[in-house]
């Protein structure tokens, strides 16, 4: 180690262990040794899982992939907090210096009905993508690009537009919110479409069936707590929620009768 | 684009109809409170006051819309309760902290709704139907509730319940007021902060205007 910043830590770590989505979980307690206070958090549960590989026991389980902050697919909740205690970031971003030598870490999978355990701190969030296929996407043919300004988009729009677009679908508004609800997820999908031209012809449907959805799915109600947008990686706007609880008001209120 | 959607079964159109009839029995305790007032200025004029709204026809049409209102926020919000257990469970081990943590008033409301709704009704015992006094003011009988306010804030113990269940009443309120706007759409990023203001402002106003009664008849009367 030497040349580096980096002190090593010693932490003792209680992690979720659970064998499968119909197994009793509990959790096991284990010791990370000269943890690199350099190392982000999951390399230090890489490090745990080597060990625990070398010893012929299950490594940890847990998901991950793009390990810079933008795939949406680590998720876990640390010391309570969903993406650990940092705003704005994925476990991924998060760092071993951001916790005290000797400190205790509580590891938990996220827990929503929604989003059952799959193996000890891997859910599953495929309910999020049942949500987008009943409405995530605009179906009608938009054509060419256009030339540039013939379909003007206020700048302010197209802002909060891409804000909303950042949102990486992982689960942490529902993890963190004391409701399990999607909303932020749900209103951030539907937002990044309904502020734009191309959007607005599905926009009424859209809201229906994607709020629909995440009714059918289990998740809770919102209760504007707040805590979803603090735990969000990418920020999403509490905004985004108010525009889909309107934008649902109206378009339940202009509903035509089932057309079949 | 194919599921099926119900406005009055959603979680949003529910909380919408929590938030509406929420927002409807804050106005209603915001006038009960200013008239409850009025027992500072005589008490003929609180009397008086009391005559005049409950010897109109019109009160039941009142009473009515108000059980309506109170026992829709109620039934509703205890559904949504149950939906949002059910949509979480397996607790947690540990409770966020910092940044990401929500706050106790938040996570409270339920059991605050409970405190409200179990005051209620021990207050509609207590003075609606309960001891009736009558007093004359030029020729009309009228019922004298001064009297029996005066009597029920002497008893220490229901001065304590009653500070209680307005303190959570006003906790309960801080959360409402403000968050009406957001439940129905109107979230903005210069205004959001002020109807927060606004929000508490309402809540600590009706809180201080409720309390302000058992705290002057036990202490000063």
């Amino acid at each position: 180690m030497a040349g580096t910043a980096g002190k090593a830590l010693n932490l003792k770590l209680k992690v979720w262990r659970q064998a499968g989505p119909d197994k009793e979980g509990r959790f096991v307690e284990y010791e990370a040794r000269n943890i690199s206070s350099d190392a982000s958090f999951l390399e230090m549960l890489d490090v745990i899982n080597v060990d625990l590989v070398k010893s012929g026991q299950e490594p940890i389980e847990f998901d991950h992939d793009c390990r810079e902050g933008i795939c949406g697919s680590c998720s876990m909740v640390i010391n309570g907090s969903p993406h650990g205690p940092d705003r704005g970031t994925a476990t991924c971003q998060l760092h071993m210096r951001r916790f005290r030598d000797g400190e205790t870490i509580v590891i938990e999978p996220f827990r929503a009905k929604a989003f059952p355990i799959v193996k000890d701190l891997a859910v599953d969030r495929s309910a999020f993508d049942r949500i987008m296929q009943v409405g995530g996407f605009i179906s009608v043919n938009t054509g060419n690009a256009p030339d540039a300004n013939s379909l003007p988009v206020p700048k302010e729009n197209a802002d909060m537009a891409f804000a909303a677009a950042t949102c990486i679908g992982c689960g942490a508004c529902v993890a963190a919110c004391k409701n399990a609800s999607a909303s932020l997820f749900v209103s951030a999908k539907l937002a990044h479409l309904a502020l734009l031209p191309q959007g607005q012809a599905e926009r009424e449907q859209r809201t229906l069936s994607m709020v629909a959805q995440m009714d059918e799915e289990g998740f809770g109600a919102c209760t504007n707590t707040g805590a979803c947008s603090a735990a969000c990686p990418k920020e999403i706007d509490l905004e985004n929620i108010a525009r889909m609880n309107r934008d649902y008001f109206k378009a339940s209120l202009r509903e035509r009768s089932e057309k079949s | 684009m194919a599921a099926k959607s119900s406005y009055l079964t959603s979680t949003i159109g529910q909380k919408q109809i929590v938030a509406l009839s929420g927002l409807s029995l804050s106005l209603f305790v915001l006038a009960h409170m200013l008239g409850n007032l009025l027992i500072f200025v005589s008490p003929e004029a609180y009397n008086l006051y009391g005559h005049a709204l409950t010897s109109t026809p019109l009160i039941y049409v009142a009473e009515l819309g108000l059980v309506t209102l109170f026992g829709l926020h109620v039934l509703i919000a205890v559904n949504l309760t149950v939906k949002n257990s059910v949509a979480r469970p397996n607790k947690y081990a540990v409770a966020a902290e910092g940044a990401k943590a929500t706050s106790w008033v938040q996570k409270s409301l339920f059991i605050q709704g409970l405190v409200i709704l179990v005051f209620v009704i021990l207050h509609l015992i207590t003075f609606k139907f309960g001891q009736v006094y009558e007093v004359t003011y030029d020729g009309t009988t009228v019922r004298d509730l001064h009297r029996l306010v005066v009597e029920v804030f002497q008893e220490p113990g229901y001065v304590v319940w009653y500070f209680i269940a307005m303190v959570v009443l006003g906790l309960h309120l801080s959360h409402g007021v403000s968050s009406v706007l957001q439940t129905f759409g109107a979230a903005h990023p210069r205004l959001t902060p002020v109807f927060k203001k606004v929000g508490l402002a309402y809540a600590a106003i009706v809180s201080i205007g409720f309390v302000a009664l058992p705290i002057y008849f036990y202490f000063i009367y």
